[in-house]
């Protein structure tokens, strides 16, 4: 049992389980980062930033998320080897487009067809980030606008009353006080990211669903030392406990941000919690 | 996998760097999950009758390969937009296929194609089979009576019969053979189907250059019977 668990091909799941994780911690802070850039550009005065941030919002929201995962990407590293055809091989003839295929000289090739394996999944990771960060930061911008909104203009007033310019009541007081509105739905966010991560797959990522999916497969014994039927349902089953139990950590740590944003807020629950501490 | 990878990273960097021109490495694409012509071993590396064959085929024609996998499902599409240089995934030569890339001579004969069934009495005419998708065996279940599903990975279909949700599976006689041989609920049919121009590699039409190097590697091993003995080890069909 022990042998059968810490197999090559094990090793593989648990590699991919870190692979998740990771995606996770890169991708929440750029999905963030991009649902705040999104969502300042969308309240800005400026016509054309205001456009480009509802822009923004209003078409990745719109866009099925399988549909955005596959042309995107494919789009997206087609753009890039197109662009460094151009530069790198300026001498180059022969169109691109060859009927179905997609020719570019050896140099433009990104990463370079001799390049190892690990930076071509390295390659596939980074554009899997960039494109989970790009889909949730549409979302995180709508609701980080819509917690923009909900700040009391009072607050924003008893700043301009002390003097204060609009960037410094954006920063001192518009953004701190927005959190408390934007962590409900950015919690929800979160909970639909971790569920996401199995759309790795799609792009061609071997994630813990190929894996399991691989590894609970029937095994005849000509082809392993471990054959067996198949197992897939308690690989499954162990990726849906994986999950659960990290929905529920997340869950806990996010009620205790919240419990921590809300403090000395104005907002019921920033009362009651005043009125807890007094009594 | 590990050293899979720094083995071929290390073969990449001592002998890519002598061919300038053409490919540097081949990138070799297989599905992995369709034993005994591919399939990820224990160790989590790519093996098989391919693994193999490829292998030596690289090796004649004095290529540095590297192999990766991919779904069968997006196989074609991925070859076409250079995320790899070959298909070498147990993929007959069809006419249609044939539009969109191109193949090598075939390096197995034509396996004929057998149904995985539970009972021997199933209905093969008007039931249903199932198949794997975009395979030779899907479309001709579509052509025939029968009623096709389709299943992303061959392992589903074989799954699917288990729980009685297809009367069939029908896919290459040496991926089912092994199947039947081990589940003492499955067995297959007497009858076969002659489907396909036999096995072949995929590569980009406009890759002549590649195909010319594989075509005659495969040819010399055809000629030196070393493509034989692969053939009877891995028991994929009949011999040339």
């Amino acid at each position: 049992m022990a042998c059968y668990l810490t197999t090559g091909k094990h090793m593989s799941i648990y590699w991919s389980v870190l692979t998740v994780l990771l995606l996770l911690g890169i991708t929440a802070p750029t999905a963030l980062a991009f649902g705040f850039a999104g969502a300042s550009a969308a309240r800005s005065r400026i016509a054309p930033v205001s456009w480009l941030g509802r822009g923004y919002i209003a078409v990745v929201r719109g866009v099925p998320d399988i549909a955005f995962f596959l042309f995107f990407v494919i789009a997206l590293d087609q753009i890039i080897e197109v662009t460094r055809h151009h530069i790198l091989c300026p001498d180059w003839v022969e169109p691109i487009r060859q009927g179905n295929d997609f020719v570019v000289c050896q140099a433009a090739k990104m990463p370079l067809g001799n390049a190892p394996q690990w930076v071509h999944e390295s390659y596939g990771f980074a554009i899997a980030v960039f494109t989970f960060a790009i889909v949730f930061g549409a979302f995180a911008a709508n609701v980080i606008q819509g917690a923009m909104a909900a700040v009391p203009r009072g607050q924003i007033e008893t700043g301009e009353s002390y003097g204060m310019t609009s960037r410094q009541t954006f920063w001192r007081i518009l953004v701190p006080q927005m959190w408390v509105y934007a962590l409900p739905g950015l919690s929800n966010l979160w909970m639909v990211l971790i569920k996401a991560t199995p759309l790795l797959f799609l792009l061609g990522i071997q994630d813990i669903v190929y894996w399991a999916r691989e590894l609970g497969g029937i095994k005849t014994s000509r082809f392993t030392d471990y054959p067996h039927g198949d197992w897939r349902m308690w690989y499954f089953l162990a990726l849906l406990v994986f999950y659960l139990i990290f929905t529920r950590v997340s869950e806990i740590t996010l009620e205790r941000l919240m419990a921590r944003l809300t403090l000395g807020q104005a907002t019921t629950a920033g009362e009651a919690q005043r009125k807890a501490r007094t009594t | 996998m590990k050293n899979l990878i720094l083995t071929t990273a290390a073969l990449a960097v001592t002998a890519g760097m002598a061919m300038a021109d053409g490919h540097a490495v081949v990138r070799m694409g297989t599905e992995g999950a369709y034993p005994p012509y591919n399939f990820i071993n224990d160790a989590g590396e790519v093996d098989g009758f391919e693994r193999e064959l490829g292998d030596e085929l690289c090796l004649r024609a004095e290529l540095t390969c590297e192999w990766v996998t991919n779904e069968w499902d997006s196989i074609i599409p991925n070859l076409v937009s250079g995320n790899y240089d070959t298909i070498i995934a147990g993929m007959s030569i069809t006419d249609e296929r044939d539009e969109v890339i191109d193949f090598t001579q075939n390096y197995t004969q034509p396996d004929p194609s057998s149904y995985l069934v539970a009972s021997a009495d199933a209905d093969i005419t008007g039931g249903v089979i199932a198949a794997q998708t975009g395979t030779i065996q899907a479309s001709f279940i579509a052509a025939s009576g029968a009623t096709l599903v389709e299943f992303a990975t061959p392992e589903e279909t074989v799954a699917a019969v288990k729980n009685g949700e297809a009367d069939a599976v029908l896919a290459d006689n040496a991926y089912l053979a092994p199947i039947a041989d081990e589940d003492g609920d499955l067995q297959l049919l007497d009858q076969k189907e002659l489907i396909g121009g036999g096995v072949g590699m995929g590569l980009r039409e406009s890759d002549g250059e590649l195909k010319g190097k594989f075509d005659a590697a495969i040819q010399s091993m055809k000629d030196d019977g070393t493509l034989n003995a692969l053939i009877t080890k891995w028991e994929v069909g009949e011999q040339f």
